[in-house]
């Protein structure tokens, strides 16, 4: 594979990858005493999504069974469908390399690469998640190995590192027509369903926010 | 033990089917302009609706935390245009500050 289409994305994604560093630290550490030290780092292996990993864990944790863990994870990675959408257009080959190439679909290289007027940057998206993968992995790893010696992550803030990093690629979006209204109608939902509904589907939801954009399209 | 790994194994496929539905339902298709005046406001929605549920929720309950306030200093860090590694571990310093002074 030629790099260079993908250097780009590739440098955004050390920024994003250092930050995945540091939460997949957090996600070892505390899944660490629940299953072990070889099964957190399968699972950011095989499921390479923050939230939800941290969101099935938590249920485990307080003695839900699979089916339940599986379910509160698959409503917090629910936003990738409507993610996957919007990417698709932009996606090459055949049927099998698109879904393959959909799997590059994560919350910080696709705001990179969704650009203006609702098109897709396909070299940023897989530029960007590149450096995501492995660093998520290994901070995983390091956290499992490391989590007595560091203690509770929470102590160090590493729970703040997730809304800022998204908070940071928020205000880059707020320049577009139409963002700042579409982030506080998305926000206002999101809030206002965290009481009523399971985790996750109120992040789902807020999606219906973008809906504004049908009634100024020309 | 089993259910651990029953929840890595079950989470991996749904996570991939997940993400394979979107390019494999509309293929190369070109969306309608409509569609991607929708597409291109999802990323604020969807960002804006992390950042708060990320920041004011736990356990399905509204609350205002010490994330609070590492939100605030990563805020000031967006204001003042720092980069976004910058703004992430003010967040992080900004948090562990008040709780170790809580």
């Amino acid at each position: 594979m030629r790099l260079a289409p993908y250097r780009h994305g590739l440098r955004a994604g050390i920024g994003f990858g250092l930050a995945a560093f540091l939460v997949g630290i957090s996600f070892g550490v505390l899944a660490e005493p629940l299953m072990g030290p070889v099964a957190p780092v399968v699972m950011s292996a095989v499921v390479f999504a923050g939230a939800a990993q941290f969101g099935a864990t938590a249920v485990l944790a307080a003695g839900g069974d699979a089916f339940t863990a599986i379910a509160a994870g698959t409503m917090l990675n629910a936003r990738f469908l409507p993610m996957g959408l919007a990417a698709a257009p932009s996606l090459r080959g055949r049927p099998l390399r698109r879904a393959v190439e959909g799997q590059a679909v994560v919350d910080a290289s696709w705001a990179l690469a969704v650009r203006g007027e609702g098109s897709f940057d396909r070299e940023l998206l897989l530029g960007a998640t590149m450096p995501q993968y492995p660093a998520w992995v290994a901070g995983t790893l390091i956290g499992v190995l490391a989590g007595g010696a560091l203690g509770d992550p929470d102590t160090l803030g590493l729970d703040a590192i997730f809304p800022a990093f998204f908070l940071g690629l928020l205000a880059a979006e707020l320049s577009r027509p139409r963002a700042a209204a579409a982030a506080l109608l998305g926000g206002a939902i999101a809030l206002s369903l965290t009481p009523v509904l399971p985790p996750g589907l109120p992040v789902l939801l807020a999606s219906a926010a973008s809906l504004i954009g049908i009634r100024t399209a020309r | 033990m089993t259910a651990v790994w029953a929840t890595i194994g079950g989470l991996a496929a749904i996570t991939a089917a997940i993400k394979a539905a979107g390019p494999l339902a509309l293929g190369g298709r070109e969306l309608p302009e409509r569609a991607l005046a929708v597409i291109a406001l999802l990323a604020p929605a969807l960002l804006a609706a992390l950042v708060l549920t990320d920041t004011f929720s736990h356990d399905g309950e509204l609350t205002v935390d010490a994330r609070a306030a590492g939100l605030a200093c990563a805020g000031g860090a967006v204001l003042l245009r720092a980069p976004l590694l910058v703004t992430v571990l003010v967040a992080a310093v900004g948090t562990a500050a008040v709780r170790a002074l809580a």
